[in-house]
């Protein structure tokens, strides 16, 4: 547990910083600022770095932390320490209520959304009588244990550090579980996360309230540090600033955040107290050189300080392999595996004025290898999306075991035990193989955000992983399983895929041109494993080009052409059907 | 409340609406051409109405020298990105688009500032000056970051924004100013009072939208524009300079940006910081026409003005409250009516 050493370093060198003798006050000030900063910018390592959610309004929440204890401490005369829990929870569910509208925008609308949303609350804490206006509330009590008073900027520096690095092994703890892995997915779009039964607007409604209850306790705590508030420090631009200490120490790290802060809150006070004495007499100059700064560093470090700063660290060794003797439960199945599986009817699909699939039907029975097969364009993929949820058919039904799954999401249809391998690759570049493929597994785990947080989830979190790593020995890719999924060969990432959908412990499989970019071995081991997953009692339903690998391996063959079903049945008719023939090669007139 | 107050705050709203229109058809144009949320729009207003305020007052703007200083900047950029295949004529076109160009401005502004200039001399410098900073900006700040993801180049924008505001101060100081009118003379119809300006603000509002409708539907570097709008590489492989249509669209942002400041100046006290708050309106407006229409974009930047102007008149407290507040019921009925769609990021 080396990263824990190092966080045990740091926190005892934060500790012993007081103590160094002559250690002028006014660094133990801005260590006090850094640490409330980092706060909220770890929030938004976790929102905007890790998530992909860019927010613009986190300063509105550190407001709402502070103006909640000092509302309550100095109208009402409640301890500031019964006003912490209080402080997080009114952050956290406004957040609730904001993230509820606003996680749902995609893009570009949502960092403008929370623009402006900050800006407007900004303008609320500035107009609301019983806020005190733009004057604020002053006179808040200060942090007390007993009869010991933090007054000073030394006393409360223990409280705002503790906080840091509590909520920075909170963060990493969730990063770091079947939960993260879900938000983590999150940044490459939601189709990948989807299939394999995550909720992503309730995953991102989760880091959302995160991020918020980061900036509330921030809040809280700068309002007791300062024991007075108005609402300068909540407006656009501190929102903006948090943003920047976020993206400036490596928006991907929750170090990062740290750093972040670190560098942005000692360089602006460099910038204040210097720069008068090299240019004097003109105003905002260090605003100029600060914007230029930030300019300057985007263009050399696009990626943050953080990982920049690591590369002079030595090298972390990778994780040891799971332990494969623990055994996740296999999936309760709906019905014993007899019969049709999957039933398509008269499936339709239109885009516009063009059908891409036309009132195609196909079943799939039990221990079956069916293939899918047809020209560019023919539907072959629009279907797979039908089946699986990620589009809705126009007209026509799909059942899988005799119920229909039509309208249902694809979070219901993986639930069934379908899952599926994508044509253009989705996995999380950034996380390792064994990470991606963990994701398979995700509905077979049960902790939630808070029991990962705290650590209780290792007895399930060991469970899944040693699943995934069972399934990755599997698909023949032990030796990557600790190397990042981005770094493998597109054909390896196809298998990684494989092994990712076969941790659903799926009763049926849906591969998408599974054998594109695969050698020729690599093909034959994989048909091998095809039909040991069949023999297994599986059924699989495959798109593929390759004709010869097809050929070999499917029981039986769907030829799809122009979206129309123009022929089924076994490999030995199709070779020979001219209607085939004739969509692949065109007829000779 | 009577009809005339309603229609004076309609006619109000409507004036202001116009600016917001213009600004977010040129938030709308950038971001669809290079992904850069323009948050230094404001300061392209700021500038434009301080530099044309300035020049009127018969003051050398600082905004002429920061234009020298910022092709100095583009031209060592240049350099530096073609150092391994310099020639001649690049080296030339360079000087001549980056330090020549500023330069004469620079000296014309020197020239007339001294003699109190027409109103048209005025207009014209303020706007060359102006473009020519969007344009450099651009090659400075925007062109080395063009692949990068949306955050960084938002980041990237908003230490421009910081930058250009400081920087505003420097050249303008703290104290408002006030331009002439750009068009005087004033007419009644019934109650209300049209004034010259007001007249010329809808006239170059609707000037504006038919022009870039007609730009991007039927001329080449329109289509080429959109094209890189919608995806950057293709566009590249399709023969499109992308880093062209990069200061294409910067150079019509700041156009349209200082054009704006102009039109309020007269109207309206501005300060070296005022932009950011326009800007944002603007923006508010953008993203009620999803950031991709112009038209909707333009309505959407008149309901804010109209609904400004009567927040104004009834809770002037709350005005801007109410007026970024808007957008909250604006984006959940978008997020309703069009689910999220697939995208691929980074």
């Amino acid at each position: 547990m080396q990263s824990r050493l190092s966080i045990l370093i740091f926190a005892l060198v934060m500790a012993a910083i007081p103590f160094v003798p002559g250690m002028p006050p006014f660094w133990i000030v801005l260590l006090d600022n850094i640490g409330l900063a980092a706060l909220v910018a770890m929030g938004l390592v976790l929102l905007t770095g890790v998530g992909g959610l860019t927010s613009f309004g986190q300063a509105a929440f550190v407001g709402f932390g502070a103006y909640t204890t000092a509302v309550l401490s100095t109208s009402y005369g409640l301890s500031p320490w019964l006003t912490l829990p209080l402080s997080l929870v009114v952050s956290g569910s406004l957040a609730v209520l904001l993230g509820l509208i606003t996680v749902r925008l995609s893009g570009h609308y949502l960092p403008l959304g929370t623009l402006a949303w900050g800006l407007g609350l900004f303008y609320l804490f500035s107009k609301l009588e019983f806020l005190g206006r733009n004057d604020g509330i002053s006179a808040i009590p200060p942090l007390s244990i007993g009869a010991f008073k933090m007054l000073s900027p030394g006393s409360i520096y223990y409280a705002i550090w503790v906080a840091v690095i509590v909520s920075a092994l909170l963060t990493m703890n969730l990063l770091d579980s079947r939960t993260g892995r879900a938000i983590r997915a999150l940044r490459r779009g939601h189709v990948a996360a989807e299939a394999f039964g995550v909720h992503t607007p309730r995953a991102k409604l989760l880091v959302f309230i995160h991020a918020a209850v980061l900036a509330g306790l921030s809040g809280w705590l700068y309002a007791h540090l300062q024991r007075a508030v108005n609402p300068t420090p909540f407006g656009a631009q501190a929102g903006i600033e948090y943003l920047f200490i976020a993206v400036v120490g490596g928006a991907g790290y929750v170090w990062g955040g740290v750093l972040g802060a670190a560098i942005v809150v000692v360089l602006k006070e460099v910038l204040q107290s210097y720069l008068p004495l090299i240019l004097p007499g003109s105003g905002q100059v260090e605003t100029i050189v600060f914007g230029i700064m930030l300019v300057a560093l985007l263009q050399l470090a696009p990626g943050g300080l953080w990982p920049w700063f690591m590369s002079f660290m030595p090298e972390r060794t990778s994780g040891g392999k799971p332990d494969t003797s623990l055994k996740l439960e296999s999936r309760t199945r709906a019905a014993g595996p007899s019969g049709i599986l999957l039933q398509v009817e008269k499936a339709r699909k239109q885009f516009g004025g063009v059908a891409a699939v036309n009132n195609v039907s196909f079943d799939v029975q039990a221990r079956e290898i069916v293939a899918l097969i047809g020209p560019n364009g023919a539907g072959k993929s629009t279907t797979f999306n039908l089946i699986t949820g990620v589009l809705s058919a126009t007209s026509g039904s799909i059942s899988v075991l005799g119920n229909k799954v039509d309208k249902a999401p694809p979070q219901e249809i993986v639930k069934l035990g379908i899952s599926r391998t994508f044509q253009h690759v989705k996995l999380v570049p950034d996380m390792t193989v064994l990470e991606n493929v963990a994701m398979g597994a995700h509905l077979r785990g049960h902790s939630g955000p808070i029991a990962s947080m705290l650590r209780l989830d290792r007895a399930d979190e060991a469970k899944l992983l040693a699943e995934a790593a069972r399934q990755i020995e599997r698909v023949g890719l032990a030796e990557q399983m600790h190397q990042l999924a981005g770094s493998l060969s597109l054909g390896q990432q196809r298998i990684v895929e494989i092994a990712r959908a076969l941790c659903v412990d799926p009763m049926l499989l849906l591969l998408d041109e599974p054998a594109a970019g695969l050698r020729h071995m690599e093909k034959q081991r994989l048909a091998t494993l095809l039909r040991d997953l069949r023999d297994g009692g599986m059924s699989v339903l495959l798109v593929e080009h390759d004709m010869g690998f097809v050929m070999n391996l499917a029981d039986r063959i769907v030829v799809l052409d122009f979206g129309t079903k123009i022929a089924e049945g076994t490999p030995a008719t199709i070779k020979s059907d001219p209607e085939v023939i004739k969509a692949y090669l065109g007829v000779a007139a | 409340m009577n009809t005339t107050i309603m229609l004076f705050l309609v006619q109000d709203g409507i004036t202001n609406g116009a600016i917001y229109a213009l600004l977010g058809l040129a938030l709308v144009l950038v971001f669809a051409v290079t992904r850069v949320i323009l948050i230094p729009q404001g300061e392209f207003v700021t500038y434009g109405a301080l530099t044309y305020a300035s020049l009127a007052a018969g003051q050398m703007p600082g905004t002429a020298k920061l234009a020298l200083a910022l092709g100095i900047g583009a031209f060592v950029f240049d350099l530096f990105v073609a150092r391994k295949a310099l020639h001649g004529r690049l080296i030339l076109r360079s000087i001549v688009a980056n330090i020549v160009l500023p330069a004469i401005v620079l000296a014309l502004t020197v020239y007339f500032a001294a003699q109190k200039p027409p109103v048209a001399i005025c207009i014209a410098l303020s706007l060359v000056i102006v473009a020519m900073i969007g344009l450099y900006l651009y090659r400075i700040a925007f062109q080395p970051l063009a692949h990068t993801s949306v955050l960084v180049l938002l980041i990237a924008s908003v230490g421009v924004h910081l930058a250009l505001q400081g920087l505003g101060l420097l050249f303008f100081g703290a104290e408002g100013q006030r331009g002439p009118a750009v068009l005087s003379g004033a007419f009644t119809a019934g109650a209300l009072r049209f004034t010259g300006q007001s007249i010329t603000v809808y006239a170059i509002t609707i000037a504006f939208i038919i022009g870039l409708w007609l730009f991007f539907g039927l001329t080449l570097y329109g289509k080429a524009l959109r094209a890189t709008a919608v995806n950057r590489l293709g566009a590249r492989l399709a023969g499109i300079r992308t880093t062209l249509s990069g200061q294409i669209a910067f150079l019509l942002a700041s156009v349209i940006g200082a054009l704006s400041g102009i039109l309020i100046v007269p109207i309206t006290t501005l300060y070296y910081d005022s932009g950011f708050l326009i800007g944002l309106k603007g923006f508010v407006a953008a993203i009620i026409g999803g950031l991709v229409s112009y038209p909707l974009t333009a309505v959407a930047a008149l309901v804010v003005g109209i609904v400004e102007a009567f927040s104004s008149f009834y809770a002037s407290n709350y005005k801007e409250v109410i007026v970024f507040m808007l957008l909250i019921p604006v984006l959940l009925l978008r997020s309703l009516a069009a689910p999220a769609v697939e995208e691929e990021k980074d």
